[in-house]
């Protein structure tokens, strides 16, 4: 049995890993967009660098408020003993 | 540049590392079995075990590495801070509860926790070693750069002391201290960057035309034709005469011109700015030489390095030409402002070229002129180039290293470490929530720092690593002592982590499990003490062989090898119930091989540490994890269905 935080973990680590996919591609194949200034005099690559930092904690933050205190006994596999 | 070491500093230092030596000592004394010298009984708070992630991560590379490549090249070391907090995602989301929850003190542990086999333990183990000794190597060199200013010592001196010093804190204590010396720093190292932020953007930026030591850089407007071999006079200079090109000059791949005074004798050299769009109304520029002779001796400038009279020292850089609208001062500007001035504001940055002549190698510092568009865009620093390149090697090379730093966080074994030092799964998520808000918070402020300590008129042309401290100790000694004391034991908690992971990895993976020694509680110990020391000496050899590199270059090769060696065993028993023992096994070792083989024969190594032509590397681009990470996961999975089938034949 899964641990019942680990199938929210993997939708928000989804949801992560693309926005961070796109950041890493748009840097790669379109360069010039990301001196774009598009709000506050601040060019693409500060925005969406800053969204990228902002967004992690964000969503560890809902993560978190979403498990509460479970610890996800339901898979227990105990290491080995020595 | 040459560094005065200051009382409050070497004050402050002391205290520092006292306290920190002290903490462990009596800490120590509670740690005698294995199970409190390796996971400090399980009993550590999880918010403290969080700040104590930030302690252990945020390491020479962050502090040190991160700010030096913001300051010289701007936003393309926050490419680094974006990717290393990237990789905490796939530490909470996927791996923190699962790895609490099946292992004990290693994370070969959590591998192996449904086999009970050698050959895991033994696999492991050595990844282990082999990813903290590479981990081990940036961060023994940020420790080197920190004392040289702070206590005038050579680097090399520096790296020895934190050694040392690691070796007595591992060997007398263990995870407890070591938990909460991480946390102690951690906190402070956090906090007293937010103070210097603070006092950045307090600051603002001002047109200045020099460095703090007042020196003014000339420039000069002339023709080509003044620049003809054997003029007597160059623009408004008199008195010169222009020296042609010779020995490496010849080849020199910016337009340098060296001129000799023919007052003093003395020779200078200049950058030659020409006109984008050509045209004959060109610039020169003052530059800045250090020459190491072929007899030994250090020029600068032209004359012996020293502070006396008739010596010289390169001389203090970074400072903003023009600002928007003309104004020569900013005052104090918000987070956002700061930020939006500098995109329309021009600065000074300084590159540098080796040339080589008869009589020794000269490098050659010269300014650049850059406006804030260029500053705040990618694609500046020469491992990030490739992306505005057209070779389609050069973007596969960026994006290998950004995968890397998404994958090699979860993978690094001084990390996995900590899951279980918490009581719980929920104990270990919390503290990773925890670790990753204070990492996120750092990382915001590394722009700030790096920028700030661009635009500091402190920065050392020759050390780009020293620019954090450089920036601290332009503010104020008190706040300069603080920092680099907290910095220096910073690399201090790193390491312990680090060597505590490996003397895990020796005591428990392999000397007990993988060969089969039984050993006491008490003896599988004093292994673990014994391993440290030797550890501990590889890392002071490694850093000072590797002393000139940027360690966060070197946390980029630690990370590719971290996760491409483990993250697909780790990924893969638990999500994919058919995994085998032998495909495990064969995941590591072809994940391992294949990515430090790949390293070793890439034009970064050639050039870096062989000092060979990058052109004539093997493989034909630098970061291997684009390739090395899927061939771990291949290796697994086509191995384990192999023997999956064979035992299952067996059966039949």
């Amino acid at each position: 049995m899964k641990p019942r935080s680990s199938g929210l973990g993997l939708i928000l680590f989804t949801v992560y890993l693309l926005f961070y996919a796109g950041f890493v591609f748009i840097n790669a194949f379109d360069p010039a967009s990301m001196e774009k200034t598009p709000f506050a005099g601040l060019n693409l690559a500060v925005l969406y660098g800053f969204a990228l930092i902002f967004g992690a904690v964000l969503l560890s933050a809902i993560y978190g408020v979403m498990c509460g205190d479970a610890s996800g006994s339901g898979s227990e596999r105990k290491g080995p003993k020595p | 540049m040459i560094y005065e070491s200051s009382w409050q500093a070497i004050l402050i230092f002391f205290v520092f590392v006292g306290f920190t030596l002290g903490l462990s000592f009596w800490l120590g004394r509670k740690a005698k079995s294995s199970e409190g010298y390796f996971a400090a009984h399980g009993q550590i708070p999880w918010f403290v075990n969080g700040i104590a992630f930030a302690g252990d991560y945020l390491s020479a590379a962050s502090f040190l590495g991160i700010c030096g490549m913001i300051a010289f090249y701007g936003y393309d070391g926050f490419l680094y801070s974006i990717g290393y907090l990237a990789g905490w995602i796939v530490a909470l989301f996927v791996v923190a509860e699962p790895m609490k929850r099946l292992g004990r003190f290693t994370f070969a542990d959590a591998l192996d926790a449904q086999f009970n086999s050698k050959g895991i333990k033994l696999a492991a183990g050595i990844s282990t070693l082999v990813v903290s000794i590479f981990y081990l190597i940036p961060q023994m060199v940020g420790a080197g750069a920190l004392v040289t200013p702070l206590l005038g010592f050579d680097q090399r001196i520096g790296v020895v002391m934190v050694g040392t010093i690691v070796i007595l804190i591992v060997v007398t204590a263990g995870m407890v201290s070591t938990t909460w010396v991480q946390f102690l720093k951690g906190t402070l190292l956090v906090v007293f960057s937010a103070i210097l932020t603070w006092m950045i953007l307090d600051r603002g930026f001002e047109v200045k035309t020099g460095g703090s030591d007042g020196h003014v850089f000339q420039s000069i407007d002339v023709t080509e034709v003044d620049l003809s071999d054997g003029n007597s006079s160059v623009g408004t200079l008199a008195s010169v005469e222009v020296l042609g090109a010779e020995d490496g000059w010849k080849s020199a791949k910016e337009p340098f011109v060296r001129l000799k005074h023919s007052d003093s004798g003395k020779i200078s050299v200049w950058h030659v700015e020409k006109p984008a769009g050509g045209g004959t109304d060109w610039r020169l520029t003052e530059a800045q030489t250090m020459t190491l002779t072929s007899a030994g001796k250090v020029l600068v400038n032209g004359e012996p390095k020293g502070t006396k009279k008739g010596e010289n020292q390169l001389h203090p850089v970074g400072f903003v030409k023009s600002l928007p609208d003309g104004v020569t001062s900013t005052g104090r500007l918000s987070p956002v402002s700061f930020l939006s001035t500098l995109q329309q504001s021009e600065v000074v940055l300084w590159r540098n070229e080796k040339i080589k002549h008869s009589d020794g190698e000269t490098t050659v510092y010269f300014s650049k002129v850059t406006t804030g568009g260029q500053i705040l865009r990618p694609g500046e620093h020469p491992t990030f180039k490739g992306i505005r390149s057209e070779k389609l090697t050069d973007k596969v090379n960026f994006l290998s290293l950004m995968l890397a730093l998404f994958c090699g966080t979860a993978s690094l074994p001084h990390i996995l470490i900590r899951y279980y030092t918490v009581k719980d799964a929920s104990s270990a998520r919390k503290s990773t929530i925890v670790g990753i808000a204070s990492i996120g918070f750092f990382y915001v402020l590394t722009l700030y720092l790096g920028l700030g300590a661009m635009t500091s008129g402190e920065l050392d042309v020759s050390d780009e690593n020293m620019s954090a401290p450089l920036l601290a100790k332009g503010m104020n000694t008190w706040l300069f002592a603080a920092i680099s004391a907290i910095a220096f034991t910073t690399v201090l908690g790193t390491v312990s982590g680090l060597i505590l992971a490996s003397a895990g990895a020796v005591a428990h993976d392999l000397i007990s499990s993988a060969f089969g020694w039984k050993l006491t509680d008490t003896e599988k110990v004093r292994v673990a003490k014994i391993s440290s020391v030797f550890v501990g000496a590889i890392a002071i050899v490694l850093g000072i062989l590797f002393q000139k590199m940027n360690p966060t270059f070197l946390v980029g090769w630690a990370f590719s090898v971290a996760a491409s060696a483990n993250l697909p065993s780790l990924v893969m028993i638990l999500f994919w119930p058919r995994v085998t023992r032998q495909g495990i096994i064969a995941g590591i070792v072809v994940g391992m091989v294949s990515s430090m083989t790949w390293i070793l024969l890439s034009g970064e190594a050639y050039s870096k540490v062989y000092g060979l032509d990058a052109a004539a590397a093997v493989v034909p681009f630098s970061q291997p994890g684009i390739l090395t990470i899927p061939l771990g996961f291949v290796t697994l999975v086509v191995v384990s269905l192999l023997t999956a089938s064979r035992g299952r034949q067996r059966l039949a």
